[in-house]
């Protein structure tokens, strides 16, 4: 039972580094047609999503010390899910009234990654200590454990971003591929709830 | 032919020999170089799979518009011979503000710029200066475009001209952003871009034009692979009123070496692209992927 606990948590945790990274690669489009696409605008973007994802590692870490277990986690996707969805039906608004009230493209474009991103991936950053909390079964192995999952996650963050600018642009359009992950993401959450459910 | 081929190699190694390099810096977004030989001076982005010259002058012709593709986008003339205001998006080594401004002293001549360094540089190797008429923005183009028209500015002639060291930049070659720029034309407002002939893009380059503007002119010469669109987003005036403007117009652009009265007869209507091809927006912009295909 615990390894199967074990692969879920690891595809789960490959999913979310998948998830981020692509997200954050399609933002730098999302914000080309109202902020340009100069060197700040990526500043932006990688200053924003450091920053979520930092406030999600403590978030999760905290969380990670009541309770834990397969149904909090898989709730932690389909928050990401859900808060990720605005940002694809209200980003031109929010980034409309932005670019409304702000000059600067520089300022303009942080304030808009910070509406459009902060929370989906400050919640996408709340699984990465919370797996290791789920994987871990003795202090001795922490490490190694937190290794692997490190290794895992980032294997998927350089996949997410690989397929995303080389092939999935070419095929599809951004919403398009923003909805899958949504969808990804909702699929990924009720499966550890319902195997949380299922094994306990 | 042996002899021929060898006297071939051995003017073109003393050409290489003498063109030498007369400035070099790593911009926020390029490797800038001014190559100078002994009768002219390009501006190059670097890139390694082949260097592109932006602009050239000639050293002992300073007047003279060295490259067919800049001669050919003052086509925009031919709708428009008398443009009060003028934008032009990407400033190279500012052939066409420079040339715009001495045809048409009075106009307001506007350039967005995203590289300070290349304002710089054009400032300092090319001859271009900045006046009263004539000022550069150092920003983004669809920021600037996007600005403009919300302060409800316009112009009555727009060149788009922005180009890397690679191609045109993503976000400008969408339906979305054509829009925006169509939004600041003026009623007689014209607009001219700067594009490539070759590679499966160009069907969906000339797709995403005629979605945005419905038809324009289809302006190739033979000497080069670049094609230039030119419209005004309505009606297009017949060939026959173009040559007479163009022939008007022939005298003052001589000494520019812009043998304008040749244009209309290669600026074509005719579709000779993929209709199906997909129109480019700002959800799906492969554009620079489709262009290695």
């Amino acid at each position: 039972m615990k390894n199967s606990i074990n692969t879920l948590v690891f595809c789960l945790a490959f999913i979310s580094g998948f998830i981020i990274m692509s997200i954050e690669l399609l933002g730098g489009r999302i914000l080309a047609p109202y902020f340009g696409s100069s060197i700040y605008v990526w500043g932006s973007i990688i200053s924003v999503f450091m920053i979520s994802l930092s406030v999600g590692y403590l978030l999760g870490g905290k969380l990670s010390t009541r309770d834990p277990g397969l149904l909090p986690y898989g709730s932690f996707f389909l928050l990401a899910a859900i808060t990720l969805v605005p940002a694809i039906i209200y980003g031109d608004t929010a980034m409309d009234a932005v670019f409304l009230r702000i000059e600067d493209p520089r300022y303009g474009s942080l304030v808009a990654s910070g509406l459009l991103f902060f929370l989906p991936v400050a919640i996408l950053g709340m699984i990465a200590p919370y797996s290791v909390r789920l994987l871990v079964e003795n202090t001795h192995h922490s490490g190694q454990v937190a290794g692997v999952l490190y290794f895992v996650s980032t294997i998927g963050s350089a996949l997410g971003t690989l397929l995303t600018s080389f092939y999935f642009v070419l095929f599809f359009e951004v919403n398009q591929i923003l909805m899958t992950m949504v969808l990804v993401l909702v699929i990924s959450g009720f499966s550890s709830v319902i195997c949380g459910k299922f094994l306990s | 032919m042996r002899i021929f081929l060898l006297i071939l190699v051995m003017v073109s190694t003393s050409q290489v020999q003498a063109e030498r390099i007369i400035h070099k810096e790593k911009s926020l977004y390029r490797n800038i170089v001014v190559r100078e030989s002994s009768n002219r001076r390009c501006l190059v982005f670097a890139v390694k799979r082949g260097d592109r010259n932006q602009t050239c002058i000639s050293l002992n012709d300073p007047d003279r518009v060295v490259f067919p593709y800049a001669r050919m986008t003052f086509s925009g003339l031919l709708l428009q011979p008398k443009p009060d205001s003028i934008l032009v998006i990407g400033l190279g080594g500012g052939t066409m503000p420079t040339v715009l401004s001495r045809l048409y002293p009075k106009a307001t001549i506007h350039v967005a710029e995203i590289d300070e360094a290349v304002v710089r540089v054009a400032t300092k190797y090319f001859n271009f200066s900045e006046s009263e008429n004539v000022r550069v923005f150092v920003q983004d183009a669809r920021v600037y475009i996007k600005r403009a028209g919300l302060k409800k500015i316009t112009y009555d002639l727009i060149i788009l001209d922005a180009f890397t060291g690679d191609y045109i930049p993503e976000h400008l070659m969408t339906v979305e952003f054509l829009q925006e720029t169509k939004a600041i034309m003026s009623d007689q407002g014209v607009l001219v871009a700067n594009t490539f002939s070759t590679s499966r893009l160009y069907d969906h380059e000339s797709v995403t034009y005629e979605s945005a503007f419905g038809t324009f002119f289809n302006f190739k010469m033979p000497v080069t692979g670049n094609r230039v669109i030119i419209t005004n987003g309505g009606q297009l005036p017949e060939t026959k009123l173009m040559q007479d403007r163009a022939n008007k117009l022939a005298g003052k652009l001589r000494k520019y070496a812009i043998k304008i009265d040749n244009f209309p007869r290669h600026m074509k209507r005719t579709k000779d692209w993929n209709k199906k091809a997909r129109p480019l927006t700002d959800q799906f912009s492969p554009a620079n992927l489709l262009r290695d295909d």
